[in-house]
């Protein structure tokens, strides 16, 4: 696949895409199937989950047993490289504000290891102003995604059920897996809270999907995170779009290419891009009818602001002034413990799927409620396979539980103790809530004026606060989940004291991984970069499609409406080419 | 017994560490002649880190990493199910974790220190070259939080640290994921919770989830 050894690539593209993640990855499959030359830039490794296997591995396989490194939070096993801290690519913070950035470096990004929840916003979830009065209404509705949303469904396959929820729509839905024996017990225990629970959706195939014959059904080991090697069962950028892409022949990749500036001409249109190679060192431009930026909500807007010209001081797409604000992440706030009812419990083969086999969409109404916006809650527990830091700490469960009838010393050691770790394997049970945060033009990234990084590229400083409405929503989800543990009979471990001192155990803003809103669509060129296709108001061959274009990003894990909207942007151009009007 | 004793016997056991120290020396560079191997698959930074991880000298001395193996193995001795500490290479794997992660370095080290100097002032004699009967003897004043001594606290975090390193290192070996019974990591058909595990939490799928979840046919 092309590399390239030269300055200025002399081939021009059609389309020329910043980031290889579900926004890109999409984004290079729709525009090679349609026979348009494609350029595919990744500011990281190349990678191809065929060849770079960790699924199916032991634990002791890695040294570390599985623990996380700089370069993987996730642990050893994770398929995603990148993290919380890039070497020679720092980013600042206004004093008093707060900001994790999780940054994914390799082909197919963060789609590689993510929890595959795909779920669609619904109709609600694109007009929010209209019915609280906080923040903007989308420019289009979820009548106009629909569509896109099905053929998502039906392209990548996703597993769930038709539940006519109003604001949690149906879907084309492979069949789910049945719940697990924990998983049952937080069902009725939920229900008897009110939370409502139905089965999870996620991007997994439990059956063969017809779209292809590439890709195989699911066999149960509880891995995506490490990407579906074996079965190429789960969606990730590589495995489902990029390398069926490829197969077109129309896609060059340029891998460990970190993108520079958009470059574009004395009118102003878009005519490409500049970038580094990191193997080499060496700045290269190439060049295409329409740049498309994908390298999520925070690169994108930095690549944006740092793209400035005679026609675009103010950065590019960004007469608006908007480019960089409205950036926000999903709520979390979470709890967990154990089911003294699965103690010495009887050993079976309960991996199911890369994740939840069960979830509570959003069941309540906020207008009854003291906070503007929902939540979903995820799940998790039982007996997975051993890792780095398993049965931590058992000094703090074996002498408050009677072990096989007796009543022992916290701690010890010896046959007694070895006794304890398998009388207590798997009793495990916690619970998240992720919910939507409501974006406002306060919280945002722009460039430092005072930092580069190691390639001479200006770095973001970010200056991101939580509202009270966000506060409230997490002691919503901590009341929630206390009811819910002590209507199973569970006890709570941790998480279970978090108060107005630590706000609830609200995860810091950036922590949830979903950042969203920092290049965004809307009607009026004065308050938004993009107009509802995706497309720059000042500049037509400019588009972006990650989830920067987000106006808001409801309860809902972005990346299904981020393919979605992908999908259809690419589409659009694909016209507009044909019209000659790009 | 007198403090001048003690200082003796200390610097005995200095002494005596470095003819241990000097033997795993032998190995380290016979181990660095040949480059380490790290079979997980790596982007090149990273493997390059990965190398040079494993290459580095061990943080413990022998005389430390004798103290680990007997503590490892009294923590997880053989029992009728599975082996020891030892038999699933836990010692070497604590003296990889330790270099991994820096901030065990301190908490080991000292602690280990701190247990030596525990079995100076009672048997005259470092934790290593105790009797079985007094290392349990020592073990069991750190081994048990609730009821330690308020002067023995510092070695019950000391111990509670080498209990979790141990057990976290045994059950991701292989002997270990075999004992705790995890029997997944393998293609399988979920075909939901059994059904003698069902009756015996008096639970039970309801219709719509049988109707509507993936089931494969029951082989038996």
């Amino acid at each position: 696949m092309g590399e390239f050894q030269v300055k200025k690539q002399t081939k021009k593209y059609d389309a020329v895409i910043v980031g290889s993640g579900a926004g890109g990855g999409m984004a290079a499959y729709m525009l090679s199937k349609a026979g348009l030359k494609v350029c595919l830039v990744e500011a990281g490794y190349m990678y191809d989950p065929q060849k770079n296997i960790t699924q199916l591995k032991n634990p002791w396989d890695s040294p570390r047993r599985g623990a996380s490194t700089t370069n993987r939070p996730f642990g050893d096993f994770d398929a995603c490289y990148g993290g919380w801290s890039l070497e020679g690519e720092p980013f600042t913070k206004e004093k008093g504000t707060d900001w994790s950035w999780w940054r994914a470096r390799m082909l197919g990004g963060r789609t590689n290891h993510w929890g595959r929840i795909s779920l669609r916003f619904g109709p609600k979830d694109f007009k929010r102003r209209s019915i609280d009065g906080l923040g903007d209404d989308w420019p289009i509705g979820y009548e106009d995604v629909k569509p896109y949303y099905d053929r998502v469904d039906k392209l990548i396959g996703v597993f769930g059920t038709n539940e006519g929820l109003e604001n949690d729509p149906d879907g084309y839905f492979l069949r789910p897996p049945k719940p697990r024996l924990h998983e049952l017990f937080i069902k009725n225990a939920a229900g008897q809270a009110g939370v409502k629970v139905i089965p999870a959706r996620l991007s997994i195939l439990t059956e063969k999907i017809d779209s292809t014959t590439e890709r195989g059904a699911c066999f149960f080991c509880g891995q995506c995170n490490r990407n579906c090697s074996v079965a190429k069962a789960d969606f990730s950028a590589s495995n489902v779009l990029i390398y069926p892409a490829l197969k077109t022949n129309n896609v060059d990749i340029v891998a460990n290419a970190m993108v520079r500036e958009v470059l574009t001409d004395k009118e102003g249109l878009a005519t490409g891009v500049s970038y580094i190679n990191k193997e080499d060192m060496t700045e290269y431009q190439v060049s295409g009818r329409v740049v498309i930026v994908a390298a999520s909500a925070c690169e994108s807007a930095r690549l944006l602001l740092n793209s400035k010209s005679d026609r675009h001081p103010n950065g590019l797409a960004n007469s608006s002034d908007v480019v960089g604000k409205y950036l926000h992440d999903s709520t979390g706030a979470a709890l967990g413990g154990i089911l003294p009812q699965l103690f010495d419990r009887k050993r079976y083969n309960e991996d199911g799927v890369g994740g939840m086999h069960i979830y509570s969409p959003w069941w309540l109404d906020n207008k009854k409620l003291d906070f503007p916006r929902g939540y979903h809650v995820e799940y998790w527990g039982g007996m997975s396979q051993p890792s780095y830091g398993f049965s931590w700490g058992i000094e703090e469960l074996n002498g408050k539980y009677v072990v096989k009838g007796k009543k022992k010393e916290a701690g010890g050691y010896g046959a007694s103790l070895k006794e304890d770790y398998r009388y207590f394997f798997g009793c495990g049970v916690g619970m998240a809530g992720r919910g939507e945060a409501v974006p406002v033009e306060t919280n945002y990234c722009s460039i430092d004026p005072d930092m580069v990084d190691k390639f001479g590229i200006p770095v973001l400083k970010f200056n991101v606060k939580w509202s009270e409405h966000e506060i409230k929503q997490a002691k919503h989800m901590k009341d929630t989940f206390k009811e819910v543990m002590h209507n199973m009979g569970a006890i709570i471990t941790w998480g279970g004291d978090d108060d107005a001192s630590n706000n609830y155990g609200l995860a810091k803003p950036g922590e949830i991984i979903h950042e969203a809103g920092t290049v965004r669509m809307g009607s009026d060129p004065k308050k938004s970069a993009l107009n509802k296709f995706s497309q720059a108001h000042d500049c037509k061959n400019l588009f972006c499609v990650d989830g920067g274009q987000f106006v808001s990003q409801a309860d809902k894990n972005i990346t299904w409406t981020i393919l979605a909207l992908s999908m259809r942007a690419s589409e659009y151009i694909v016209e507009e080419m044909k019209k000659n009007n790009l | 017994m007198d403090r001048r004793k003690s200082l003796k016997l200390i610097a005995t056991g200095i002494i005596a560490t470095p003819v241990v120290i000097a033997g795993c020396k032998t190995d380290d560079t016979k181990a660095k002649a040949e480059e380490p191997k790290f079979s997980l698959d790596r982007n090149p930074d990273e493997l390059k880190y990965e190398k040079e991880l494993l290459a580095k000298e061990n943080f413990f001395t022998g005389h430390e990493m004798a103290t680990i193996t007997i503590l490892a193995d009294i923590i997880i001795p053989k029992d009728d199910v599975s082996g020891n500490a030892s038999d699933a290479k836990v010692p070497e794997f604590i003296s990889f974790i330790v270099k991994d992660m820096p901030n065990h370095e301190v908490p080991m080290r000292g602690g280990l220190r701190w247990l030596d100097m525990q079995s100076l002032k009672r048997y005259d004699k470092s934790f290593m070259d105790c009797s079985h009967d007094q290392q349990i003897e020592l073990v069991d004043m750190i081994a048990y939080p609730d009821k330690a001594k308020p002067g023995m606290k510092q070695g019950v975090a000391f111990f509670n640290l080498m209990r979790n390193l141990t057990a976290t290192g045994f059950y991701t070996s292989e002997i270990g994921v075999k004992d705790i019974g995890y029997t997944g990591n393998k293609p399988t058909q979920w075909n939901g919770v059994p059904d003698d595990v069902l009756q015996q939490y008096k639970v039970a799928y309801t219709e719509k989830e049988l109707k509507e979840c993936v089931s494969f046919e029951k082989t038996n």
